[in-house]
């Protein structure tokens, strides 16, 4: 126990999580902090190129589906009418009946409904979680889903389950969106950093974020990416509904430049890389458990 | 004809491309398929014609006067969304993925079932034409299935008011509202940028799209952010056959469009970023598979 996650999320894309994130977890280590990076970007994983990192281990991420034997089948339909997610398909009187994989979550209902002995499951593959060390230690883990698949939550609970327990810090740059995926990580976190774009896209998305971290019941901060650009509507609304406004990253082009070649700013630029620690430290200070504070 | 414009991450400019699309010629049916994060209506203001709830999923909940903890139900939940807490059994919202097997298997018929359907479809009326468009509710699931119903509804409003083309602002990634955003339509658009997450996620879709057969079109958006990789990922493209249909430049008029409510066009069609999207958007429409 004594373990902090803080999860970096937006409710629209690009807004900068990855590189909140990635740069966080930069400066963590730089301060000798026993941290973690987690990318739950399952879709679009892209934390890892940023660091130097050896591969540790690969773990493969599968689900049951059910196969159905139509020697015992009696096409009585009760399987049909225990999925709730419409992924078995029958028609009693033609005789057919089919397993959609790509519809089913794997709950094993249908197993639990047939009488007949006529449904056993198979494991299907929904893709990867990748484990890395830098330095030694294991500091930074992928979750990442197979192209095709339909979500990516299972690769992320899969990606948490193997948090090393003697990290202090835990970083997870989310997925974006504000639905299930989102929900699955924010979910796990203890405090979640928000970042948003001060322009009318980015506001609106700050708003869906910040309702359902409101019903989930967590504690988050905002940080604005890209300050200068837009208008003042974003820094209003912080006010009016008191939320934290932890940080600012003001538009510099050289910011982007290193970003785009897969470079941590805060290596090149000290005065960001101090500022965003001074913004993850008041965090661990104000909200962490005792042992994750020094 | 549909044409679907989507990226592998999120941020590359989707919707503004999409509203300068809708902007620039003919009329047009605009649905937004990024349900998570709606967002063309901020420019467009459509009307609302119509609004219905949408049903997103359900949630097992426990009627602790019926329940004897006898903790069955934890055996069978395999989305480890069951638990005893203070000695109660216990749901967690979260984690529950909505299969009903509990509530199934249940001796004492203590578990029940509730509905979400605070998410909402609109369709109305926008400026240069018809608009659809989704809102998941804070914390709701299942959004490829709204997404599903959003094109629907796009396709009858189409039908009934004999507008031909439909552009569809797609999600970012490759999960499951991409997938039912990609199904079917006629062309897709995927929009990038010079870095290397970019190209990384370029990959990615690419390799999605692949499966569905439909004819691709790429743009670099921001292109001249980083020159490099921007002929990084033209090389890409050259090799995997894959037509660019052309570079917009970084250009600081798309936010101050978007504080205006405007589409890039609306602001001003003269700007070099508004003709290149403009003969962009030509050649995508006119370009036979």
């Amino acid at each position: 126990m004594g373990m902090m996650k803080i999860a970096i999320a937006s409710g629209k894309g690009g807004t900068g999580k990855t590189f909140v994130a990635t740069n966080i977890f930069y400066t963590l280590l730089k301060n000798n902090y026993r941290a973690m990076l987690i990318d739950c970007d399952a879709e679009a994983p892209n934390s890892i190129a940023f660091f130097e990192t050896k591969l540790v281990k690969e773990i493969e991420v599968t689900q049951l589906v059910p196969v159905i034997n139509t020697d015992n089948c009696t096409y009585c339909g009760k399987c049909h009418e225990y999925c709730n997610y419409n992924a078995i398909f029958i028609l009693p009187p033609m005789k057919i009946i089919q397993v959609i994989e790509d519809l089913c979550h794997g709950c094993g209902a249908c197993r639990v409904a047939c009488n007949f002995e006529a449904i056993s499951e198979k494991p299907v593959s929904l893709g990867k979680v990748n484990l890395y060390s830098n330095n030694g230690k294991l500091s930074l883990i992928e979750a990442k889903m197979n192209i095709g698949v339909m979500s990516p939550v299972p690769v992320i609970k899969a990606a948490v389950k193997h948090i090393d327990n003697q990290a202090e810090i835990v970083i997870l740059d989310s997925p974006p969106g504000t639905s299930c995926p989102f929900i699955q990580t924010a979910g796990t976190s203890d405090y979640v950093i928000l970042v948003t774009e001060p322009t009318p896209f980015g506001l609106s998305d700050l708003k869906q974020s910040v309702a359902t971290l409101r019903t989930l019941n967590k504690l988050y901060g905002v940080i604005v990416n890209r300050a200068g650009v837009g208008n003042r509507d974003v820094y209003d609304y912080l006010k009016q509904e008191n939320i934290p406004l932890l940080f600012e990253i003001p538009f510099k082009k050289e910011i982007a430049e290193l970003y785009s070649v897969g470079k941590i700013a805060s290596e090149h630029d000290s005065s960001l890389s101090k500022q965003l620690f001074a913004t993850v430290e008041n965090i661990i200070l104000k909200y962490g458990s005792s042992n994750s504070k020094r | 004809m549909e044409v679907a414009i989507v990226s592998g991450k999120g941020g590359t400019g989707k919707s503004s491309i999409s509203a300068a699309f809708a902007t620039l010629n003919g009329k047009v049916v605009l649905a937004d398929c990024d349900v998570d994060a709606a967002n063309l209506y901020l420019l467009f203001n459509p009307s609302h014609e119509e609004e219905k709830a949408f049903i997103t999923g359900e949630k097992a909940f426990i009627d602790y006067s019926l329940c004897t903890n006898c903790g069955l139900c934890i055996d069978y939940c395999r989305f480890n969304a069951i638990s005893f807490k203070e000695e109660m059994v216990s749901i967690s919202e979260i984690a529950c993925d909505g299969c009903r097997l509990c509530s199934r298997i249940c001796p004492e018929n203590a578990i029940g079932m509730i509905r979400n359907d605070k998410s909402k479809i609109y369709a109305g009326t926008f400026r240069n034409g018809k608009m659809v468009y989704g809102r998941l509710a804070p914390g709701e699931e299942n959004s490829g299935k709204l997404v599903n119903v959003v094109r629907e509804k796009a396709k009858q409003v189409a039908k009934e008011n004999g507008l031909e083309t439909i552009i569809l602002d797609g999600p970012p990634g490759t999960g499951c509202p991409v997938i039912s955003t990609l199904t079917g339509v006629d062309k897709v658009v995927i929009v990038t940028e010079p870095t290397i997450s970019g190209l990384h996620d370029l990959e990615r879709i690419v390799e999605l799209v692949k499966k569905f057969n439909i004819q691709i079109f790429v743009i670099i958006n921001k292109y001249d952010l980083n020159l490099s990789v921007t002929r990084e990922i033209e090389k890409w493209c050259l090799v995997k056959k894959i037509p660019v249909a052309g570079c917009l430049p970084y250009d600081e008029n798309i936010i101050k469009a978007m504080v205006n409510r405007k589409s890039i066009i609306e602001l001003n069609p003269e700007l070099e970023i508004s003709l290149k999207l403009n003969m962009i958007w030509n050649r995508i429409k006119n370009q036979e598979k």
